[in-house]
């Protein structure tokens, strides 16, 4: 509703404020929302990675809901389901509520006892510097997800040790960011690059947006379907974005790459791919049409299952709107172990249709000039954990692969001696890694876990240290590459609660135990913000106002004669031929390889998102529970027929190596094809202290026993696993 | 009625992401387990041709309202001679007949206290000139409120330019919550 | 197929994941009202002609039954209240289109109308505590007044009496969003059944052979206009809407409530006591004599219970859920407070 209309209604309403029904409608006893003392504190959203900047309202000094701010490019002022749900996660009443030691008593039996923070800060502080002293700084390693890590990337790098890793990068994001600097040399960021707002035709590949919530892509989708734009959804499922689209392509599971290979074929074969762009900025064209030859979409169709004109037609309808049609480079990529290679053909595709650095294709990212605070440098590590763990696979991983340098720290001889893990629940992150988790458990001197949930992860610490949740914590500044250059603020709404403690408070005390005092010159990380913030003229007390400020751009948002591209490739372009692959002995251009296939009985485990939750993040948040209590196993009617499944019942999936799951509820659906069942990742919690979520629905990353690493960066492939049922009795 | 109120919801662009449940359990202070919209999933066809709509659902402040008929003490009325149906917590006396005369059960009880609830079209918005919470916290912007007897409004422009249904037509309620289609 | 089903759980109490607003008190409500409707009919018809003596209990004693049977009901229909201490609203306010307001306004007359009534008949039905009443002047005064208009307020208590019955129906028929419930020939069986519940009770409670028998021969023939208004009832549904047709489902099928409406309440509730009544008026058996009229009795509960029941099951829109909403007890359990 505008003003305008609301002036229109002040009048229509008049003096017919007063109903002349026969009874005076009296004023209600309950006092409205808003009526009470209301408070409004900037926030950046932590339900997930795409850093919304919001405010958090409280009235008479309980906290009531956090909404999105306005002037803020990553939410345009409304949040996704996760972030309107955020005051749950201050809310939960299984939150850590103190620092936990583990003790063995004379049984031998283990368990953790509650602690005083400067106990649990001292015990760390002597763990560490034994490691340092035995093994040397650099053995001690940090595992790491989400903003707050920062802290303690600090704290170890100033302690002397390099050495971390995250599951966005083998597990999420890797293949596709080396894709796409191996072929543009640049990667897409997060938020990533795409301009889909502006485009006229969207190639979503797998990537489900709409269950997918990062709220800048759902927002922006739903802007260029308002406008008409064209829709192609290449998923084996029937996604909310499928059931958006102009163009749904129920492909075959696992053989993407065939796809692109005839499309990249159609296009350059009938010329509609964009000739200048090509010609201007790229090379090896010539071996990437050579190449191409072999895979018409006649020989695409028997491996797809897509018929050859529907690939042609939808090539056709990408090349009529390029440079304008956007093919969605995804997020979570780490599917069949050519992940890579797919992330490349996607990459080239983007090429050929022109819309690198255009309009409607991908704009050029720009962040704020924001100083780092003066500290002194870090001392030199004595080692690199990607160089360390990987022991000379994945040649192009620049980043550490999280598994590798779990595998590094298990066993007496693992290089790794301690651990600090920060915001990352391992084991349902990491498929299959339980085991692993619990030989380097054995063997490592110090494992200390950051969480603000008595998640899985934190069963395997020796000290547990209960971080307070966004809401009440200062924390880094946002500043991530957008459109506009902007910087964000989150700061405190409510007091911590509980004895828990922000990141960078808990980071700067074992910091000081070390000795680390240089590295710490602030008491307040406040201090810090004013700081950067001053030297961007801003201030402190200004953002704790706005909660975001723009800043005017440099550069142009796209490619243009005055603004001609570069590339941080090898060759200074788009490189369609990649020398670098070759050179580790890799493909140079995609290559088409066939997925395994279900055995007699079994279907693929498709996995994904739901709307209402973050992983295992947010299933036990009071708010975000409600919306969803667990997991359901999507199962095709005419599979559900032949093994007697109803909707509503509950049953158990066992995988190709016997591995069984919890009971989960069936749902019967047509949205799931013949060959594959479908959940939700980030149920079945094992921890039962967290008592909502505990055991309700099932874990795929526990289902997930076959991995299909990627050679070329070690991405964890989770697509070849198969499930079959086992009926559950009395469940339901 | 001076003043005819309706929300249009774009079901070719609802995603089914339940933000406006969540959006209306923080703002209303919903108890817990107690819900006031809640989202449908309706799917046909068969694999791999397929239809899905997603349909955010409230109370549809009825311009032929059987709850208000119903109820005996006046506790559910109309406000400020609006179709918004409210229900005034203080002349409620938890008989449930309004909730057995709802079509589309819309209305819940107030626990502990006893008294029946349900969607306010946010009125104590409305009468500042903003959105329900839901309509203001929706991602995709799929949903639209406003007056309906001005043809200027955005909800009449709507009706006018789209296709559209409201739920169960038959039940003679005149539900206020359109559905673009 | 058309898969239709709640993506984010609902289990609003009492509303999901069906419809359970109203349980035994209102089923026992209803029940009273009906037989409080027939005890006042009875007495007032009784009373008006007083030339046959055979029905002396039911002129000068039944009446004294209508408030106490009457105020059970009220207390359930007062415990079925969520929000008790606003109970008074009833009577802050008077709704027209609200059937429920009509009754509690209904029942405001008929306790007044009660209490004339036993007035009027308390020397011949209660002497003792009319000798009492008697004592006093104005007492007396009262009750030559009341006995001499005793006519009068017969001839009043007649049809505010079968307003009431006929309420207890309508309050339910009332219901468009209860297919079940929304037929018109609700009103008239709660008061059919009301008159036979009501006369099952003076056969229990007269001590003449010929008033109990003079109310068998009535209870026969109210139990055979209740049967041929059920039929009918059936037929509508029958031939009523796609929602009407789906009520009519829960009266045939064996998980729904064919058990309780075929074999109790039209076999034990109607049938045997007609047969039972029957036979008790060609030949006498102690034991039947009590069975015939507590199975009316009972039938005319189950009739209650069944309707208010099954119409709260029958809905204009049934969703499934996607998740399984008893999990939300988990966070009820753990916050009542917040939300
Ligand atoms: N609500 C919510 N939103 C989130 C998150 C969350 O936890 N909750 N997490 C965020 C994060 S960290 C990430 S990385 C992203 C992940 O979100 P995406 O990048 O969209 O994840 P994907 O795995 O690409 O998408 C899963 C889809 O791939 C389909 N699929 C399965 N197999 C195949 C196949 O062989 N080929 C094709 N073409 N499709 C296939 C599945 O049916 C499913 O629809 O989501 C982000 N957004
Ligand atoms: N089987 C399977 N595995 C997957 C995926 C999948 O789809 N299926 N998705 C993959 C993807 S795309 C990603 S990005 C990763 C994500 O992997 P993770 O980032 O590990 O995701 P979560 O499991 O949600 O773990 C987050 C942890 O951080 C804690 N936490 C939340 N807020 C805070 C805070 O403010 N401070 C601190 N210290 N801790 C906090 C939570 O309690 C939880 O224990 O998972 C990957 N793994
Ligand atoms: S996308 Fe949603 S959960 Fe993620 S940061 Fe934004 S609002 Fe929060
Ligand atoms: S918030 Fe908007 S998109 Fe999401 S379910 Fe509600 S109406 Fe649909
Ligand atoms: S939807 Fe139900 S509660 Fe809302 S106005 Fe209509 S009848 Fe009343
Ligand atoms: S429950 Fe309250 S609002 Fe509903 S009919 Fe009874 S008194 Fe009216
Ligand atoms: S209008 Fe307000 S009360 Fe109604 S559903 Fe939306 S948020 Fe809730
Ligand atoms: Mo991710």
């Amino acid at each position: 509703m505008n003003r305008r209309e609301f002036i229109k209604l002040s009048g229509l309403l008049g003096t017919g404020a007063v109903a002349p029904s026969i009874f005076l409608s009296g004023c209600s006893s309950k006092p409205l929302p808003g009526d009470g003392l209301v408070k409004k504190t900037p926030t950046i959203c932590d339900m997930c990675f795409w850093k919304c900047a919001g405010f958090v309202y409280s009235e008479n000094s309980k906290p009531w809901k956090v909404v999105g701010n306005p002037e803020d490019l990553h939410s345009s002022g409304r949040f996704c389901t996760r972030g309107t749900g955020g005051i749950g996660a201050y809310l939960d009443r299984d939150r850590l509520k103190t620092p936990l030691i583990r003790q063995t008593d004379k049984e031998g039996r283990q368990s953790f006892r509650e602690a005083s923070w400067e106990e649990a800060i001292k015990l760390i502080a002597q763990r560490m510097q034994a490691i340092a002293e035995k093994h040397g700084p650099d053995r001690l390693a940090l595992l790491h997800h989400g903003t707050g890590a920062r802290h303690f990337e600090h704290l170890i790098r100033a302690y002397g040790s390099d050495s971390h890793a995250e599951p966005a990068f083998a597990q999420c994001r890797g293949p596709r960011d080396v894709a796409y600097k191996l072929t543009f040399g640049d990667i897409l960021g997060s938020p990533e690059r795409t301009d889909m707002a502006n485009s006229d035709c969207i190639v979503l590949i797998g990537s489900h947006i709409g269950e997918n919530l990062h709220n800048g892509q759902v927002q922006e989708l739903s802007q260029a379907l308002d406008k008409g734009a064209s829709l192609i959804t290449v998923d084996p499922r029937f996604s909310v974005a499928a059931s958006k689209s102009k163009y749904w392509l129920p492909i075959r599971p696992g053989t993407d790459i065939a796809l692109l290979l005839a499309w990249m074929h159609v296009l350059i074969n009938e010329e509609l791919y964009d000739q200048e762009f090509i010609e201007a900025y790229s090379t090896g064209f010539d071996e990437l049409a050579e190449h191409v030859q072999a895979y018409p979409p006649e020989w695409a169709y028997l491996q797809t299952g897509l018929k050859p004109d529907l690939i042609r037609e939808t090539a056709r309808e990408m090349a009529s709107y390029a440079p304008a049609t956007l093919v969605h480079p995804g997020r979570h990529t780490t599917w069949y172990g050519d992940d890579t290679q797919r992330g490349r053909a996607m990459a080239i595709l983007a090429a050929l249709l022109g819309s690198w650095g255009r309009k409607g294709g991908f704009y050029i990212q720009e962040k704020v000039k924001l100083p780092k605070y003066p500290l002194p440098h870090y001392p030199e590590p004595a080692s690199e954990s990607h160089v360390v763990a990987h022991k000379g696979r994945f040649p192009i991983a620049k980043k550490t692969v999280s598994q590798a340098l779990i595998e590094a720290s298990a066993g007496p001889d693992a290089y790794y001696k301690g651990w600090i893990v920060y915001g990352t629940n391992l084991p349902s992150s990491i498929p299959g890694i339980r085991p692993k988790l619990k030989e380097a458990a054995e063997t490592l001197e110090l494992i200390v876990v950051v969480d603000t949930m008595p998640a899985e992860i934190t069963g395997y610490a020796d000290v547990i240290l209960p971080e307070c949740t966004y809401l009440e914590r200062y924390d880094i500044l946002r500043n991530s590459g957008a459109r506009v250059p902007s910087v964000a603020l989150r700061m405190p709404a409510f007091e911590p609660r509980y004895d828990s403690k922000p990141g960078w408070w808990i980071s700067r005390e074992i910091g000081l135990a070390l000795g680390l005092e240089k590295y710490y010159p602030w008491k307040d990380y406040s201090e810090v913000l004013d700081w950067q913030l001053k030297a961007a003229n801003s201030s402190l007390k200004e953002m704790e106002k706005l909660g975001v400020k723009d800043f005017p751009r440099k550069k142009p948002l796209y490619f243009t004669a005055e603004n001609p591209p570069h590339f941080w490739t090898p060759s200074g372009k788009i490189e369609l031929y990649c020398q670098q692959l070759a050179d580790a002995g890799f493909d140079p251009m995609p290559r088409y390889t066939a997925p395994m296939e279900p055995p007699e009985n079994f279907y693929r485990l498709n996995y994904g998102r739901m709307p209402a939750h973050t992983f295992g993040k947010t299933t036990n948040n009071p708010l975000l529970f409600q919306l969803a209590p667990e997991n359901t196993l999507w199962v095709n009617p005419i599979v559900a027929k032949k093994w007697k499944l109803q909707s509503g019942s509950y049953i158990r999936l066992q995988n190709q190596d016997g591995i069984t799951s919890n009971p989960v509820r069936v749902r019967v659906t047509e949205r799931t094809g013949l060959d594959a069942v479908f959940m939700a990742h980030g149920f079945g919690q094992r921890s039962n202290k967290m008592r909502l979520t505990h055991g309700a629905g099932a874990d795929d990353s526990e289902l997930m026993s076959r991995l299909l690493i990627d050679p070329i960066m070690g991405a964890t492939g989770m697509r070849g696993n198969f499930v079959t049922f086992v009926k559950e009795q009395g469940v339901g | 009625m001076t003043v005819q109120y309706a929300m249009v919801i774009d079901t070719r662009l609802c995603i089914g992401c339940g933000d406006c449940v969540v959006a209306c359990k923080t703002e209303n202070k919903v108890p817990a387990g107690l819900n006031r919209d809640w989202i449908v999933e309706a799917t046909s066809g068969k694999y791999p041709e397929l239809h899905t709509e997603f349909r955010s659902e409230r109370c549809n402040h009825c311009s032929h309202a059987t709850c208000v008929a119903m109820c005996p003490t006046g506790a559910s009325h109309n406000w400020r001679n609006t179709n918004i149906v409210l229900v005034d917590a203080n002349k409620c006396t938890g008989c449930k007949a309004c909730i057995a005369a709802c079509p589309y059960d819309a209305r819940l009880i107030m626990h502990p206290d006893g008294y029946v609830d349900k969607c306010t079209f946010c009125h104590h918005r409305v009468e500042h000139g903003l959105d329900p919470a839901c309509v203001s916290t929706c991602p995709t912007r799929c949903m639209h409120f406003g007056i309906l007897n001005d043809p200027g409004s955005k909800v009449s422009q709507l009706l006018k330019s789209r296709r559209y249904k409201t739920l169960m037509p038959g039940t003679g309620n005149q539900p206020n919550v359109y559905y673009l289609i | 197929m058309l898969e239709e089903l709640l993506v984010t759980p609902r289990f609003n109490p009492k509303v999901d994941p069906l419809l359970g607003i109203w349980t035994w008190e209102i089923s026992v409500y209803l029940f009273f009202g009906g037989l409080t409707a027939g005890i006042i009919v009875f007495a007032a018809l009784a009373a008006l002609n007083k030339k046959d003596a055979v029905r002396s209990f039911s002129a000068n004693s039944l009446a004294l039954w209508a408030p106490i049977v009457l105020s059970l009901g009220m207390t359930t229909l007062f415990l079925d209240l969520e929000h008790k201490l606003f109970v008074f609203r009833f009577y802050t306010a008077f709704v027209p289109t609200s059937p429920m307001s009509w009754g509690a306004w209904i029942l405001m007359i008929i306790y007044p109308v009660t209490i004339l009534q036993i007035l009027s008949t308390l020397r011949p039905g209660y002497p003792l505590i009319a000798g009492f009443v008697d004592r006093i002047s104005i007492g007396r005064w009262v009750l030559d007044l009341t006995s001499r208009y005793q006519r009068e307020i017969a001839i009043v208590a007649i049809p505010s009496a079968v307003a009431l019955g006929i309420y207890t129906g309508i309050l339910l028929s009332a219901f468009n969003a209860r297919p079940f419930w929304n037929s018109g020939l609700l009103g008239v069986l709660f008061l059919v059944s009301g008159l036979s519940t009501a006369a099952a009770m003076v056969i229990l409670l007269a001590k003449e052979k010929a008033e109990k028998h003079w109310y068998v021969r009535m209870d026969i023939g109210l139990i055979l206009v209740e049967l041929v208004v059920v039929a009918l009832l059936l037929i509508n549904l029958a031939t009523g809407s796609e929602q009407h047709l789906k009520a009519l489902e829960y009266l045939t099928s064996l998980n729904g409530y064919a058990l309780a409406f075929w074999v109790f309440f039209i076999g034990l509730g109607l049938m045997v006591p007609l047969v039972v009544e029957f036979r008790e008026l060609v030949k006498e058996h102690r034991v039947l004599a009590l069975l015939g009229p507590i199975l009316v009795l009972l039938g005319g509960y189950l009739l209650r219970h069944i309707t208010v029941n099954l119409g709260q099951e029958t809905a204009w829109q049934d969703y499934r859920m996607e998740h399984n909403p008893q999990l939300l007890e988990r966070v009820k359990l753990n916050y009542k407070t917040e939300n």
